[in-house]
């Protein structure tokens, strides 16, 4: 299990293959990945830039728990979660959510799982810069 | 008794402030603190709470040396 704050940018698919190379191999048969990549708009407006604060300790905590919740549910090999913080631009990917399990349902459930908790519950708020200013995002989008 | 208040994201920027040290001879509630840090300033809906980075309740009780942090709703990922 891996889980990072990460204040610079990465690179998703080489970390994901760098860590996949640490697990057993042939335990795992299905890996479920999701990224997060920072847009160039969001409600009509063009967006610069954007800044992303956390809560550091409970962020740590509570992607820890995300992970575990979802390694004991579906009976995973393993999971990950990095999350970027900090000054982003547009392209930069924001979050990296990998689970592997022995089948590709468990995989695939567990993915979802664990970013639609992060985004519910990890203390992390987006500061976006946009054509009409800096603005605070105040809610994530449904789906 | 003491607490260590912290603010995060907009309700930061709108307060002016992002840790504060509260003392009291009393057991306090989240909200009790709330009213002594801002001066009885109204909390805006939807502020989330956690103590010792746990999510909490305004009727919770701290006690002493917990840290409290008041924030608005997450929009991570």
């Amino acid at each position: 299990m891996k889980i990072a704050i990460i204040d610079k940018p990465f690179a998703p698919w080489q970390i994901l293959s760098e860590y996949q190379q640490t697990l057993k191999s042939g335990c795992y048969g299905g890996t479920a990945v999701f990224v997060g990549t920072m847009r160039d708009f969001n409600e009509e407006n063009e967006v610069r830039g954007m800044t992303l604060e956390h809560y550091p300790g409970m962020t740590e905590k509570h992607l820890e728990q995300i992970c575990l919740d979802a390694i004991d549910r579906w009976n995973l090999v393993d999971a990950l979660i990095i999350h970027r913080t900090g000054d982003l631009s547009p392209n930069d990917p924001i979050v990296l959510v990998a689970a592997w399990s022995a089948h590709r349902k468990e995989a695939f459930e567990a993915c979802r799982f664990m970013i639609e908790d992060l985004k519910h519950t990890a203390p992390f708020w987006k500061k976006e810069k946009t054509n009409k200013g800096a603005r605070w995002v105040e809610k994530n989008t449904p789906y | 008794m003491a607490i260590t208040v912290k603010f995060f994201a907009s309700l930061s920027e709108q307060l002016g402030m992002r840790e504060v040290l509260v003392e009291s001879k009393d057991r306090l509630t989240v909200e009790e603190i709330w009213e002594q840090v801002t001066g009885n300033r109204e909390i805006p809906a939807k502020i989330l709470i956690a103590i010792n980075m746990e999510y909490a309740r305004y009727d919770d009780h701290v006690s002493d040396n917990d840290e409290v942090a008041f924030f608005p709703p997450v929009t991570g990922g």
